[in-house]
């Protein structure tokens, strides 16, 4: 499947005297998966927070599956479009155990969606898929970080989303959690879904994305592959020379 | 979590109420019977444990603290008086004391209907249910919440104590309504009747419990706990948390009317003063000092508290506030989860979660 999962049209986000997003647009297509990277301050989490609902822009479009007007939307109403976001912050529920996770990812909505045993065997697969099986029934509280970190993808994962967005995936993990998420990412490339990574990691970066989005002070900086990123003199000057 | 069947602090609370419930009436009569000042102060604690509950379940399951749950509970009580007044005066031509105060010859047209007990419940409901879901719509949908939403929740039973101590509203003004005759045609005062309505509050709050126990053990308990730990990240995983807090909220209305409903009749007397911030904010302290988030915790908290009040406005009345403001020191300190931890440290403790989890997770492998 081609086509554009995302288009980000003309948004502008302000706050206060700060304008956090400067008229960006940018598309992502089915199949790939982008990483946005820039300096802090560049606007790559307000991105998120526009596509996912929780920051309104004051122009500007977001456009899913190229038709589908999702900027004025709910938050929840967007993530049941299938657009899942995993936070920059690993967000989990401290009181519920890991599976309960997944089950909840997997249905959203307060009726039960899939029947008993389709959801057992569509929360085993995802547990599975982000190497938790081993602690389904332990609290989300006593996790260590990096199994947050997963715990989390697992969630936004089990809907099988259409667009998956990932705010800084491997902050805090050790190198060899680093591979393993790396790995993780590139198996959940599919040509029906579009991937959008937010990362400071540049060696994680360059493991995982088909392309990169530089995001200097709201707008794009550049966009290509990571060997035309590493290579450009506006990139280095404001983000990797530093 | 477990099933309710296998909780043994719940279930080794609700036997111990329902052993209470059977012993009172069958030990009427014998040389060990409770007094009737015992038996009253029994059924008032369970009418606050009651009250206790339904705090807990929007603040220790959902994280929003209310500190206007006095607001609920009057309505159930003021409702509760009014059909409790209108019934004595149809069955014993009783006339209230405020309507000769104010020299009113009727009682005023919203009355009407009063004295038919089915009638004045749906009232009950009716308002409680619509005064909730306003407040409640209102707040969630412009996202109040946190400190905010407390002190609203503050202000609006403030609000409600001044219109209730106005006089000439028909509610009894600020002496309040008292003198029921009759509690569904039996006359008040007997012991049959203080037994029967204390028995009656001790049933209703182990059932209330138990049906709190099986919403906060559900998948729809579990969204709950997910709404309280982060809100947000639910609604972006396509749940719209709105509904499920109105839902919790007006339930916690109605259940702390009803134990208003329980309460009125057995203390014989309401009056703008359940209205007051004291009792909305002393809800919350029993709550935090049984340990919120916790059933069991918040009934236990209720009950010890008021039992110390009970004994204490006899004993040395001018002790109580600061006995109840070192115990809040104490919890803020020590037992950041009320009781709760006390038991965890001395009794729960081989039975925590993380050795409960380990085995659990041997059972399902």
């Amino acid at each position: 499947m081609k086509g554009v999962a995302l288009l980000i049209d003309g948004i502008t986000v302000q706050f206060g005297a700060f304008r956090a997003i400067n008229d960006l647009s940018l598309a992502i297509d089915y199949g790939e998966v982008r990483a946005v990277i820039g300096p802090n301050g560049a606007g790559k989490t307000t991105l998120l927070d526009v596509i996912s609902g929780i920051t309104r822009p004051k122009a500007g479009r977001v456009l899913f599956d190229g038709a589908q007007d999702i900027t004025r939307l709910p938050e929840s109403a967007i993530a049941r479009t299938g657009i899942r976001r995993k936070f920059q912050k690993p967000s989990v529920f401290e009181a519920l155990t890991v599976r309960q996770h997944i089950e909840i990812g997997a249905e959203a909505s307060f009726r039960r969606q899939l029947d008993g045993p389709a959801l057992t065997d569509r929360v085993d697969e995802i547990l599975e898929t982000v190497g938790l099986e081993s602690q389904a029934s332990r609290l989300a509280g006593e996790l260590a970080h990096g199994q947050k970190q997963w715990l989390e993808i697992g969630m936004v994962l089990a809907s099988e989303p259409r667009v998956l967005m990932l705010d800084e995936p491997v902050a805090g993990l050790t190198d060899e959690e680093t591979e393993r998420t790396a790995a993780l990412v590139r198996a959940l490339k599919r040509p029906d879904r579009a991937i959008i990574v937010v990362e400071h990691d540049m060696d994680f970066v360059e493991l995982i994305a088909d392309r990169v989005t530089v995001l200097h002070e709201g707008r794009t900086l550049f966009e290509g592959s990571m060997d035309k990123v590493r290579a450009d003199q506006s990139v280095v000057d404001v983000y990797l020379g530093r | 979590m477990k099933s309710w069947t296998t909780d043994r602090p719940f279930m080794v609370l609700i036997l111990a109420l329902l052993v209470i419930a059977a012993a009172m009436p069958l030990l009427a009569g014998t040389s060990l019977a409770p007094s009737r000042y015992l038996t009253n102060a029994v059924g008032q604690l369970a009418a606050f444990a009651m009250l206790a509950l339904s705090l807990d379940l929007i603040w220790g399951y959902l994280g929003i603290l209310s500190l206007g749950h006095g607001l609920f509970f009057a309505i159930g009580g003021y409702v509760m008086a009014m059909h409790l007044l209108k019934h004595s005066f149809v069955a014993t031509g009783t006339v209230p004391d405020f309507l000769q105060f104010m020299g009113w010859k009727d009682f005023p047209a919203y009355w009407a209907g009063f004295e038919n007990f089915p009638y004045a419940l749906v009232i009950a409901v009716v308002v409680t249910l619509l005064v909730s879901s306003i407040i409640g719509y209102v707040s969630f949908r412009s996202r109040v919440g946190g400190v905010y939403f407390a002190i609203i929740t503050q202000a609006l039973v403030y609000v409600a104590m001044l219109l209730m101590f106005r006089n000439d509203t028909g509610f009894g003004g600020n002496n309040g309504m008292t003198g029921f005759a009759v509690v569904f045609g039996w006359p008040v005062g007997t012991e049959g009747m203080i037994t029967a309505l204390s028995v009656a509050s001790i049933i209703g709050l182990a059932l209330v419990m138990l049906a709190c126990r099986m919403l906060v053990g559900s998948r729809f308990g579990a969204l709950m706990l997910a709404t309280r730990d982060d809100e947000t990240r639910l609604r972006t995983l396509g749940y719209e948390t709105l509904r499920l807090k109105l839902i919790v909220w007006c339930l916690s209305a109605l259940i702390a009317m009803l134990a208003g409903m329980l309460y009125v009749p057995q203390v014989g007397i309401i009056n703008p003063r359940v209205l007051s911030p004291e009792l909305s904010l002393e809800i919350a302290v029993w709550v935090a000092i049984g340990g919120r988030g916790h059933l069991v915790g918040a009934v236990i908290g209720a009950l010890l508290i008021n039992s110390l009040k009970f004994w204490l406005s006899s004993a040395a009345p001018e002790l109580w506030p600061f006995i109840l403001s070192g115990l809040i020191v104490l919890v803020v300190l020590v037992f950041p989860n009320g009781l709760v931890d006390l038991a965890k440290f001395r009794l729960v403790r081989p039975f925590g979660p993380k050795h409960l989890a380990l085995k659990s997770g041997e059972a399902t492998r």
